[in-house]
């Protein structure tokens, strides 16, 4: 049994990297793409440009708008005259916002009313835009509390205090950056699997090895194994890098990590094996990933949250082992989490990952037939 | 302007190629005459298919000169392209378009006016006999039908000078003659220039003009009939009824001044190194040795042993081991089906212990599906398959020990090295320490692959491949050998050497179950079937098949006119059945 | 002169040997579901589970509310969130349980009035309200911390009103939000989703057809025929041009009426540009396929470089501006950054032709770079 299980794994390891091309695909675009998507995949708004029409010459409108140009968040490009360059201003995406400040505004304040500011916003990313008067609106508040402090408007009878736990200073990038270790450690198993018994059946080795001694469920394992390696090889660089480039904080237990990765890479290979013995030739292993990966990705909470689909969708994500796999990630990296914790994430992944390898090997002595 | 040769229609002067510095083709210089059937002719390797994509303006040669009809091959391929038709080894037909549409596609890409297309259409499915089929898919021809829808879509606008590599690669007796005799109509009456290649070296007979090759160098041209007249009385054939012909041909192969022994008919043919007769010293006394005309293979066989000297021959085991002749595979009414499709119907044989037994077939006859079926890669539709006492799609992972296969196509891991297939076919085996050590080393021992252990197999020369291949199925010493065509594509030398093996491997009680499309082989089989469209047609020894067709006109037939003449037998016999019903 | 014969004119036989590329492509498409799947049921498939699936907008988020000691304020508090839309509120007795459920992920936010609160604010004194919010997905957390502001906005009117005083903000502010009022995020990701979509059908569809084409040895036969290179690029292209621009209209036609985006530009328009884009990514998929010459590199190669970057870097679902200087650079050699700016452009805002223009003419210069590439590297030639 070992020998022949060793001999299996030294040989899918040699098979997968030793030609140049595979081992190439294998290594080279996951490490650029953690590079790349660790910078680019980020919600954070710095350097909104916006521009000011302001029609009122007192005071307070420049004391407000020293706040924007203050403020790191926001970057001023144009200060407009009149009404008509607002729509060409936003329509060409120039700016995003614009600050409209009416002719009223100082006098208003002064008498003790309420004075208005205009914000106009690009809507066509509405999330941005939602951003973008968040922001605004927390400059305005700040400008409030001290206006009523120096001009004696009174109090608030209440005031909120907000703090964020795990991540104060509420920086995406350590949402989405550990998260990449799940999206490319899925992609990697996935490529070596799903097309693995595909090529052998092309290249006529499927059969020869069918007519070794080898027990069916040895080849299985033989495929499954080095697709282990390779994954924990592959997700520990990718965590190194994420913790020693990204600074992102690794608070949690490493064994609960690595419990979780290792359950990971059990179901996804399991799945990839799945789709490797239904696959006849490598093109439909190669499509059958693809039609796995995307939808496992969309589906898992990596760029937007499961709490905002619809209850159907919700339903179906419990399906996906990457959904649990994400919240181990982020558990274990941002909020310490700890084995006990994350009980109800290993289970599911555990139970996905043992049914796709049981399919896998009925379909594989099915397909034998 | 230099005007080409009288009649020349192809001029080759000092044509180089090289591939990352490994020369393909060195210094090729020839001619071409119109009308004619030229043969390429060269042991895998050397430079056939190379020479046929210069002169198709697919390459660009490092130096020399091409010029095709007196256009520059090299400046203009666009050109040339126009007046050329080139059928590629591996003929790209498009198998999701039917045979019409094929053909449509080429007239148009040809440029034939649409005026033309009828009577030419009707004329090419005619002469290929492709007529009923014109609405059929390509992918659901059998090969020998894929490869004349090939010629027919290289020949929908005739060109002037056609080119064919390997046409005959991997295609039955039945439809090689087909093929034949179409392109020698064409020839004849369109007024053609063709240079085919071929592995077949009886094809060569057939080819007006012969161009040798052999790595890269250009060995000889002239007809067939000027290379065999310097073998004048160096032919013999040998007859010794009390002796196995396969032990009588591994003894004679290893006489001295042997250059070439093939079993042949009842005996066996040999050729003898210049001055030097046969000597029928050691052998019993009913030896008869009679002089005969030499052939085409003869002078090529010797040419190629004069460059490359004497190959190592396997070492002879000593004696027959003894076996018990049992029933080692039986097969009893297997059939099997793909939806509607039968492609084996209820056929039964047995094969016993220590016996090459051969399946012969055309493409599509069921060979393969029987063999996998043996194998216990498909399980039969209906019926029962034994093979060792056990049907292998059941028996225990264990008893698939003692066979040994080796598939159609090249199937072993082509980016592992060969000392790395190894090893990981014997630990698949079950071999391991020194065991496994010692099989690996006699297998790079006895099949010379020492210089090649650290190459990717995918890497090696044919030839390499298939010794590789073999090798790999002989780790473990199995009892039972399954070969499914193992000499497809590989060059008559390789063959004989292959046969060599196989035939001391019975000599040692293996039990060897093989396809072949070459009917020669066939004579090395003890016992045979003939296969079509799913039954068996004949069986038994290759004397008895011989004797079966033997008539007034066919007084002394081949193996091929067995095949042939049985293959016709059935499909009129089929015929006239279906005309009574 | 030697014997030969001369090739028919030009001029005749150029347009037989298109069509007869064209009329094998074709006949090859519709034998093929591969080709009619990826064409139209992909798209769909992916528009439905995109459109679906991928939403920022965060509705009936569970948050924690902590009352220490209930009294008439405090519930008049509590109750401003019960209003709000976006938020489904719970009530905790204590602090710990409330902090139990957001460390397993019951709640994303806490809202804790401590037991002082009605005294606090009876003297006048600013009442401090705690808020805790799981700040992991920061910006699920900067939506949570605007809506819990919106809340207490509201509250503070009210408050205001009851106490018959008017509760005065010195500035207030007023939103105008353009193309988008209501901030569905469906409204600019669909058409990002289009750009996704036509990436994959263009890029994907030719780079594994025209790889097979070698694989299956009938590009050696193509190639020995008088036919051009450029008739067989030109045979490739079209076909699949019809193709995508089918799975276009497929795509913007369930935009329109599945998704109910508004279109507000002109469709001319968007087709024109649209097909732009759609030349430049089958253009990108032949390079693949004349460098990759066998259908697994070809599909790998096309995922990796065309998929996924068309996915993250085209500004679909993350905002360009927000990344790193680098990154953005990185973004300009993408087709899709300029096609996705086109396409929620012409849907949400309508016809600027200063940003349809400027994109176009990028586009334009991603066309002929890969035209050109394709069309240098599809040589005639096996070496």
């Amino acid at each position: 049994m070992w020998t022949h299980l060793k001999a299996l794994i030294i040989k899918e390891l040699l098979a997968v990297l030793k030609d140049k091309k595979s081992r190439l695909v294998l290594i080279a675009p996951p490490l650029i793409q953690l590079i790349v998507f660790g910078y680019a995949a980020t919600y954070d708004l710095n350097h909104i440009r916006y521009a000011v029409l302001n029609e009122d010459r007192g005071a307070a409108s420049r004391e407000l708008l020293a706040r924007f140009e203050h403020s790191e968040t926001f970057d001023c490009i144009a200060q407009l005259d009149g009404d008509a360059q607002i729509a060409p201003e936003i329509d060409n995406k120039r700016v995003l916002l614009i600050l409209r400040i009416p002719s009223d505004f100082s006098r208003k304040l002064a008498l003790g009313q309420s004075a208005s500011l205009q914000a106009n916003v690009d809507g066509r990313n509405s999330n941005t835009a939602m951003l973008i008067l968040n922001d605004v609106q927390s400059v305005v508040s700040s400008f409030n509390t001290s206006w009523m402090n120096e001009h004696g408007g009174g109090t608030l009878p209440a005031r909120l205090a907000v703090r964020s736990w795990y991540n104060p200073n509420l920086v995406s990038r350590w949402f989405i950056v550990p998260g990449i270790v799940g999206l490319l450690t899925l992609l990697v198993t996935l490529l070596i699997t799903a097309l693995s018994v595909a090529r052998e059946r092309e290249a006529g080795t499927f059969d020869q090895l069918l007519v070794t001694p080898l027990h069916p469920s040895e080849i299985l394992l033989g495929k499954a194994l080095p697709a282990v390696i390779i994954g924990l090889m592959e997700a520990t660089v990718i965590i190194l890098i994420i913790v020693f480039w990204f600074k992102v904080p690794l608070l949690g237990s490493l064994l609960a990590l690595y419990i979780g990765l290792l359950l990971f890479l059990l179901s996804s290979i399991g799945v990839g094996l799945m789709i490797s013995s239904l696959a006849v030739t490598q093109q439909q292993g190669l499509l059958g990933a693809f039609l796995f990966f995307v939808p496992a990705i969309i589906l898992s909470g990596f760029s937007t949250p499961i709490a905002n689909m619809p209850a159907l969708l919700q339903k179906l994500t419990l399906i996906n082992p990457l959904r649990y796999f994400l919240v181990i990630l982020r558990g274990v990296f941002l909020e310490g989490a700890s084995v006990g914790l994350l009980w109800p994430q290993f289970w599911p992944m555990a139970l996905i990952g043992v049914i796709c390898m049981v399919m896998a090997g009925k379909l594989f002595r099915h397909r034998m037939a | 302007m230099e005007t080409p040769g009288e009649n020349s229609v192809l001029d080759l002067r000092k044509v180089s190629k090289g591939f990352a510095d490994v020369p393909a083709l060195q210094d090729i210089s020839l001619k071409v005459r119109a009308g004619s059937i030229t043969g390429l002719i060269g042991p895998d390797g050397a430079g056939k298919t190379t020479l046929m994509r210069l002169i198709a303006g697919l390459l660009v040669p490092d130096s020399g000169g091409i010029s095709v009809l007196g256009i520059d091959a090299v400046k203009s391929p666009l050109q040339v392209q126009h007046v050329m038709g080139y059928m590629p080894q591996r003929f790209g037909l498009y198998e999701d378009l039917t045979v019409q549409e094929n053909l449509d596609l080429y007239a148009d890409l040809q440029g034939l006016p649409d005026a033309e297309r009828p009577t030419r259409y009707s004329a090419l499915t005619k002469l290929t006999g492709l007529a009923p089929f014109t609405k059929r898919l390509a992918g659901k021809l059998s090969g020998g039908m894929k490869q004349k829808l090939g010629l027919a879509c290289v020949l929908v606008r005739p060109p002037q000078l056609l080119l064919l590599d390997e046409p005959t690669v991997g295609v039955d007796p039945v439809s090689r003659r087909e093929l034949w005799s179409i392109v020698s109509r064409l020839v004849h009456e369109e007024n053609m220039t063709a240079l085919l290649s071929t592995a077949y070296l009886d094809e060569a007979e057939r080819c007006q003009e012969v161009i040798l090759l052999h790595k890269g160098e250009l060995l000889g041209q002239g007809a067939p009939a000027e290379f065999s007249r310097n073998l004048a009385g160096r032919s013999f054939q040998v007859t010794l009824p009390s002796l196995n012909k396969r032990t009588l041909q591994g003894r004679l192969a290893r006489s001295p001044g042997v250059i070439d022994a093939t079993i042949q008919r009842t005996g066996v043919r040999i050729v003898m190194k210049n001055g030097m007769q046969p000597d029928p010293a050691g052998f019993p006394e009913d030896i008869r040795i009679e002089a005969v005309p030499p052939r085409f293979e003869d002078s090529f066989i010797s040419l190629l042993r004069e460059k490359d000297g004497s190959p190592t021959l396997p070492g002879a085991s000593p004696d027959r081991a003894e076996t018990n002749h049992d029933d080692v595979i039986t097969v009893d009414r297997i059939a099997k089906s793909f939806g509607s499709f039968h492609a084996v119907k209820n056929i039964s044989f047995s094969v016993k212990a220590g016996e090459v037994f051969g399946l012969l077939g055309a493409n599509g006859a069921g060979k393969s599906t029987t063999f996998r079926m043996l194998c216990g890669l498909l399980p039969p539709t209906d019926g029962q398959l034994k093979v060792a006492g056990l049907d292998l799609r059941h028996a225990p992972a264990k008893a698939r020990a003692r066979i040994g296969y080796m598939a159609q196509k090249f199937s072993l891991y082509g980016d592992l090295s060969v000392l790395e297939n190894l090893r990981f076919f014997s630990s698949a085996y079950g071999l391991r320490g020194d065991a496994q050590r010692s099989q690996i080393d006699w297998a790079m021992q006895e099949f010379e692959l020492k210089q090649y252990a650290k190459s990717r197999s995918k890497e090696l020369p044919l030839g390499y491949k298939q010794r590789l291949a073999l090798a790999a199925a002989l780790m473990h010493r199995p009892k039972i050998l399954f070969l499914d065509e193992p000499t497809s594509g590989v060059d008559p030398l390789a063959r004989r050497e292959f046969w060599h093996r196989i035939a001391t491997l019975a000599d040692e009680g293996v039990t060897v179950l093989v396809t072949t499309h070459f009917m020669e082989e066939a004579e090395y089989c003890d016992r045979l079937v003939i296969m079509a469209e799913g039954e068996i047609l004949a069986g038994g020894t290759p004397d008895a098949l011989r004797a079966r067709v033997q008539s007034e006109k066919i007084p002394d037939p081949s193996m091929e006119d067995a095949f042939v003449e049985l293959i016709k037998k059935h499909e009129t016999g089929r015929n006239t059945d279906a005309d009574s019903a | 002169m030697p014997i030969l014969r001369k090739p028919d004119p030009a001029r005749r036989a150029a347009p037989m040997r298109l069509r007869g590329m064209l009329r094998k492509e074709a006949r090859q498409i519709i034998r093929d579901p591969s080709s009619i799947a990826i064409a139209f049921v992909l798209p769909v498939l992916l528009l439905l589970l995109f459109g679906y699936g991928i939403s920022l907008d965060a509705k009936h988020v569970p948050l924690g509310i902590v009352v220490e000691s209930p009294s008439p304020e405090a519930a008049a508090f509590a109750g401003a969130f019960e209003q709000s839309a976006y938020l489904s509120p719970q009530r905790f007795g204590t602090i710990q349980e409330a902090e139990l459920a957001l460390i397993t992920h019951r709640v994303d936010g806490i809202v804790w009035l401590r037991s002082d609160f009605e005294e606090k604010l009876l003297a006048g004194a600013e009442a401090p309200i705690g808020v805790i919010i799981n700040g992991v997905d920061a910006n699920t957390a900067h939506i949570i911390e605007g809506y819990v502001n919106g809340a207490w906005l509201s509250w503070l009117q009210h408050h205001a009103a009851a106490q018959g005083v008017e509760q005065t903000l010195p500035v207030q502010l007023q939103q105008r939000i353009w193309f988008n009022a209501e901030l569905r995020s469906q409204n600019f990701l669909v058409p990002g989703l289009i750009a996704v979509i036509m990436t994959l059908i263009g890029a994907l569809l030719t780079a594994m057809v025209v790889a097979r084409e070698w694989e299956r040895g009938t590009m050696e036969a193509l190639m020995v025929t008088p036919v051009t290179a450029k008739e067989i690029l030109l045979g490739k292209l079209l076909p699949y041009f019809m193709l995508g621009i089918g799975g276009l209209a497929l795509s913007v036609g369930m935009a329109v009426w599945q998704f109910n985006v508004p279109l507000k530009g002109s469709l001319p328009i968007l087709f024109i540009s649209s097909s732009l884009f759609l030349i430049a990514s089958l253009g990108m998929g032949l390079t693949i396929s004349t460098v990759a010459r066998n259908q697994f590199v070809a599909g790998q190669v096309a995922i990796i470089v065309t998929f996924l970057p068309a996915f993250m870097l085209s500004g679909f679902i993350f905002d360009i501006n927000s990344m790193p200087r680098a990154i953005q650079i990185v973004t300009y050699l993408l087709p899709a950054r300029y096609y996705v700016s086109i396409l929620q452009t012409i849907f949400l805002a309508g016809n600027v032709w200063k940003v349809i223009l400027l994109n176009s003419l990028a586009l334009i210069l991603f066309c002929a770079f890969f035209l050109g590439v394709a069309r240098k590297r599809t040589v005639k030639r096996l070496d």
